[in-house]
């Protein structure tokens, strides 16, 4: 990669450690934001196998490939475990985090760069350990919400849930030091004259985000642990027969796992204000209504967890409670939409590749959100709940919206990143397929769980092949589209055309447009001064 | 799949009218509703279908105005308003109320949908890895184990993977409680037409009703990852007129009763005995798992 070159050559004058130990041992943001962006794509390459793996199954009713459905379901369970915690929050988070945090924001390197080396050691440790769990024992097959009693040790009894629990005690401290990281490099490193309300609306999101983690993970790790105690030492948490509580598991699982989803999909939201911005040659349109509509996202999504658990058998009034908490959630979400329509409203728009995929996350991400308004009143929900209704509202939001967000932010930032600039040509074209591809292949999920179709089986009734067939058709496109990203990354870091320090133009106003391409390896020596003209002004 | 075999099977499924609910091939909408719950559910999913199609519509046409109007050719000036107070009122308002117009009917429908006013009789459900085991208190007290039909034991016209050898026979137009719990790991009950879907929690007894209103055969899959074989523990409910129900809860409860008695009288350990059956069914079933492709049978009907 021309980038560790160029970078190598500066680390030599800064006497920074070379070849395998400049990675191990690396401290440098940008450096630590490469490695978590690496992970991310060598984890996307095994969940994506996983969900071909998944679509190659339900392609057409009957047994075609998976005939222990002991493994199928340990598929499930890990395709969603490797998405979630090593796909999407390394790349958005501790990819796209390290690495621009630090520029946007006008500061040398992260608060504690020797804790930001840790954190990411972890998490690779935290794959290696769920990567392990799932050739032991047969695997967890218990889904990625782990309820007991099915992830007991009646069920379970191998030790493959075991070492699953420990792989997210460790992605989850990673994240935990992550997210204290970030928090303190946003609230007391940024340059003279970026005040908070002045901070690129990515920076924002980060923020958020952190503190989501700081607040949820614990809760995470805590159910693990007695989780973990309940398997192992004969401690009786959530088991009835010692007096616990199975429905327990999943309220903590839940207040970690609701606002997980918002981990997921902030960081996205603030990748995509910055495109949409930069695109539309135009300041953001109502700049503190976007970022405390964040918050409100960020603090309401802690208060309707129990939406996830509508058929456990609550008493109606709760059910009702969180039928409305759930509800408004659309409001913020609402305003964050329309104020990205509004920026680009009266813009003057470049229609490059990323701006193509903010596009298609906004679009998808409404689509996305109103069958989450669907899901969110209980009553409806009796007839979605575990159905693939489910499955194509969460990967609209999720496998859809939060992926176009990678793949946006990776167009975007490349440049920066690695110091060549992608195919224009090649860009669009990977996004068409994959929007053809992914619409092909979730939008029909609507139409098998609302016929009533349930999740995580590996075969289904007759009657549901034609939309199953839909669907796997859409998966290999959707693949042929994640085989070219992969094609092109690689011609554009080995022979893509040198990047030009701002390759977008004026409408790029944040400060890792300042420094030049690819950024060297130590950024903003000097502290930059925050000019009037830059964004985003309040 | 050839697309004709398709749309003949439809055409077939329509013609024989509603006594084979369950779902259809190329379905895109809810399965037909037989309860007043299922029925109240598919018209408040057709208002909130009605304002979701209208949101995206809206969001949609507003960005094929941005492309059309504000593309960098068409608009090379970008105008640098960032602010309209009116219109962040307006897209925050307006949003709020009709989240209300939704709430009302939700509320409605959920606290409708809770319990059962006046139970005319109870059918307690029993989840197990992996199959059903259904009790009529209200009717004898008799109880029977309901498993997957396999797909090569299947009879003609038989539905595969929805299949059981013992069906739950309810009587029409009657209000009957549905009390659900577990023995190992959670379940969930679930029949679309019914408009139910309960998680059977161990140490738990969760309740449910419904009113049938149709007479006819309805099924339904479990709905919550429980194991292995969590895809072949499907449910299938008859529906019949209440004489006729009367009739058949009268003669179960001397069929299931005298199938319980025998091993006891053998035995003497009736509770034994009857794990022992249920074991060889589930014996049955890895067994029939572990030779999956026995189980292709993809036109089965």
């Amino acid at each position: 990669m021309s980038e560790l070159a160029h970078a190598g050559a500066d680390g030599g004058h800064d006497h920074s450690p070379r070849g395998w130990k400049r990675w191990a041992y690396s401290t440098n943001h940008k450096d630590i934001g490469t490695l978590y962006t690496c992970i991310a794509l060598v984890a996307a390459i095994v969940g994506g196998g996983m969900s071909m793996l998944i679509r190659l199954e339900l392609t057409e009713p009957g047994i075609q490939f998976i005939e222990d459905f002991q493994f199928y379901n340990m598929v499930v369970t890990a395709h969603g475990f490797v998405m979630v915690f090593f796909v999407v929050m390394p790349a958005l988070i501790g990819g796209f985090g390290n690495w621009f945090i630090p520029l946007m924001i006008g500061t040398p390197d992260m608060a504690f760069p020797r804790m930001n080396n840790v954190s990411f050691w972890l998490l690779a440790a935290g794959l290696v350990l769920l990567v392990t769990s799932t050739f032991i024992a047969g695997g967890a097959g218990t889904g990625w919400t782990v309820n007991p009693p099915l992830s007991n040790a009646d069920f379970h009894p191998g030790m493959a849930v075991d070492f699953g629990i420990l792989a997210l005690h460790l992605a989850g401290a990673s994240s935990i030091l992550g997210a204290i990281n970030f928090i303190t490099t946003i609230l007391n490193m940024r340059a003279p004259g970026m005040t908070i309300h002045r901070m690129p609306l990515f920076v924002w999101a980060m923020l958020i985000t952190a503190f989501l983690l700081l607040m949820a993970i614990p809760v995470l790790a805590g159910a693990l642990t007695m989780l973990l105690t309940d398997r192992n030492f004969g401690t009786a948490f959530f088991s009835p027969e010692g007096g616990g509580d199975p429905i327990f598991w999943q309220h903590l699982f839940w207040f970690f796992g609701h606002p997980e989803v918002y981990i997921m999909v902030i960081p996205a939201f603030g990748v995509i204000s910055q495109i949409v911005t930069t695109f539309s040659n135009k300041p953001i349109f109502g700049y503190l209504g976007m970022a405390y509509a964040m918050s409100a996202i960020g603090f309401v999504g802690f208060i309707v967890w129990a939406h996830h658990m509508y058929t456990v058998g609550f008493n109606v009034e709760t059910r009702a409670y969180f039928v409305i908490a759930t509800m408004v959630i659309a409001v913020p979400t609402g305003v964050k939409i329309f104020s990205w329509l509004a920026t680009m409203w009266g813009g003057s728009i470049d229609f490059k590749t990323p701006m193509l995929y903010a596009m298609g996350f906004i679009f998808l991400f409404t689509v996305g959100g109103v069958t989450g308004i669907t899901l969110a009143n209980a009553g409806i929900d009796q007839a979605f709940h575990d159905t693939y209704f489910v499955i194509a509202h969460f990967h609209y939001v999720l496998s859809i919206a939060t992926i176009f967000a990678i793949y946006g932010g990776i167009y975007y930032w490349l440049g920066k990143m690695s110091g060549r600039q992608y195919s224009e040509a090649q860009g669009r074209w990977q996004f068409w397929i994959t929007f053809v591809g992914v619409n092909v292949l979730f939008f029909p999920q609507h139409f098998l769980g609302m016929a009533g179709m349930p999740r995580r089986i590996p075969d289904y009734p007759d009657a549901y092949a034609g939309w199953n067939m839909v669907s796997s058709i859409g998966a290999a496109i959707t693949l042929v589209g994640a085989l070219l990203f992969l094609w092109i990354l690689y011609r554009t870091v080995t022979a893509g055309a040198p990047a030009e320090d701002n390759p977008w133009g004026e409408g790029a106003t944040t400060l890792e447009w300042t420094v030049p391409s690819p950024a060297p390896f130590h950024t903003h020596e000097v502290l930059p001064e925050m000019g009037d003209d830059m964004q985003p002004a309040e | 799949m050839l697309p004709s075999f398709i749309f003949v099977s439809v055409w077939l499924a329509q013609a024989a009218g509603a006594l084979a609910a369950g779902p259809q091939p190329w379905q895109m909408n809810f399965q037909e509703a037989a309860t007043p719950v299922m029925e109240d559910i598919v018209s408040f999913h057709n208002l909130l279908l009605v304002i979701e199609i209208i949101i995206v519509l809206f969001v949609l046409g507003l960005m094929l105005v941005i492309i059309v109007k504000f593309n960098s050719k068409a608009n090379p000036v970008p105008s640098k308003t960032t602010h309209n107070t009116l219109l962040e009122v307006v897209w925050t308002v307006v949003p709020i109320a009709v989240l209300m117009v939704i709430t009302v009917p939700s509320m409605k429908l959920l606290f409708f949908m809770d319990k059962a006013k006046n139970p005319e009789m109870t059918l307690k459900i029993t989840g197990h890895q992996w199959y059903w085991t259904y009790q009529y208190p209200d009717n004898g007290d008799f109880e029977f184990d309901s498993n997957i039909v396999d797909a090569e034991d299947l009879e003609k016209g038989g539905k595969r993977l929805l299949e059981v050898d013992e069906r739950v026979i309810l009587p029409v137009n009657t209000e009957i409680r549905l009390l659900m719990t577990s023995d190992d790991v959670i379940h969930n009950w679930a029949v679309p037409s019914f408009g139910v879907k309960m998680d059977t929690v161990p140490g738990r007894t969760n309740e449910a009703w419904i009113k049938v209103t149709k007479t006819g055969t309805f099924y339904g899959q479990c709905s919550e990852l429980c194991g292995v074989n969590h895809g072949f523990m499907p449910i299938r409910v008859d529906v019949v007129s209440k004489a006729e129900f009367a009739k058949w809860a009268a003669a179960a409860k001397i069929e299931y009763a005298a199938i319980e008695v025998a091993p006891k009288t053998e035995s003497g350990n009736l509770a034994t005995s009857k794990k022992l059956a249920n074991t060889a069914k589930a014996i049955k079933l890895v067994q029939a798992a572990a030779h999956a492709p026995a189980l292709v049978n993809m036109k089965g009907e």
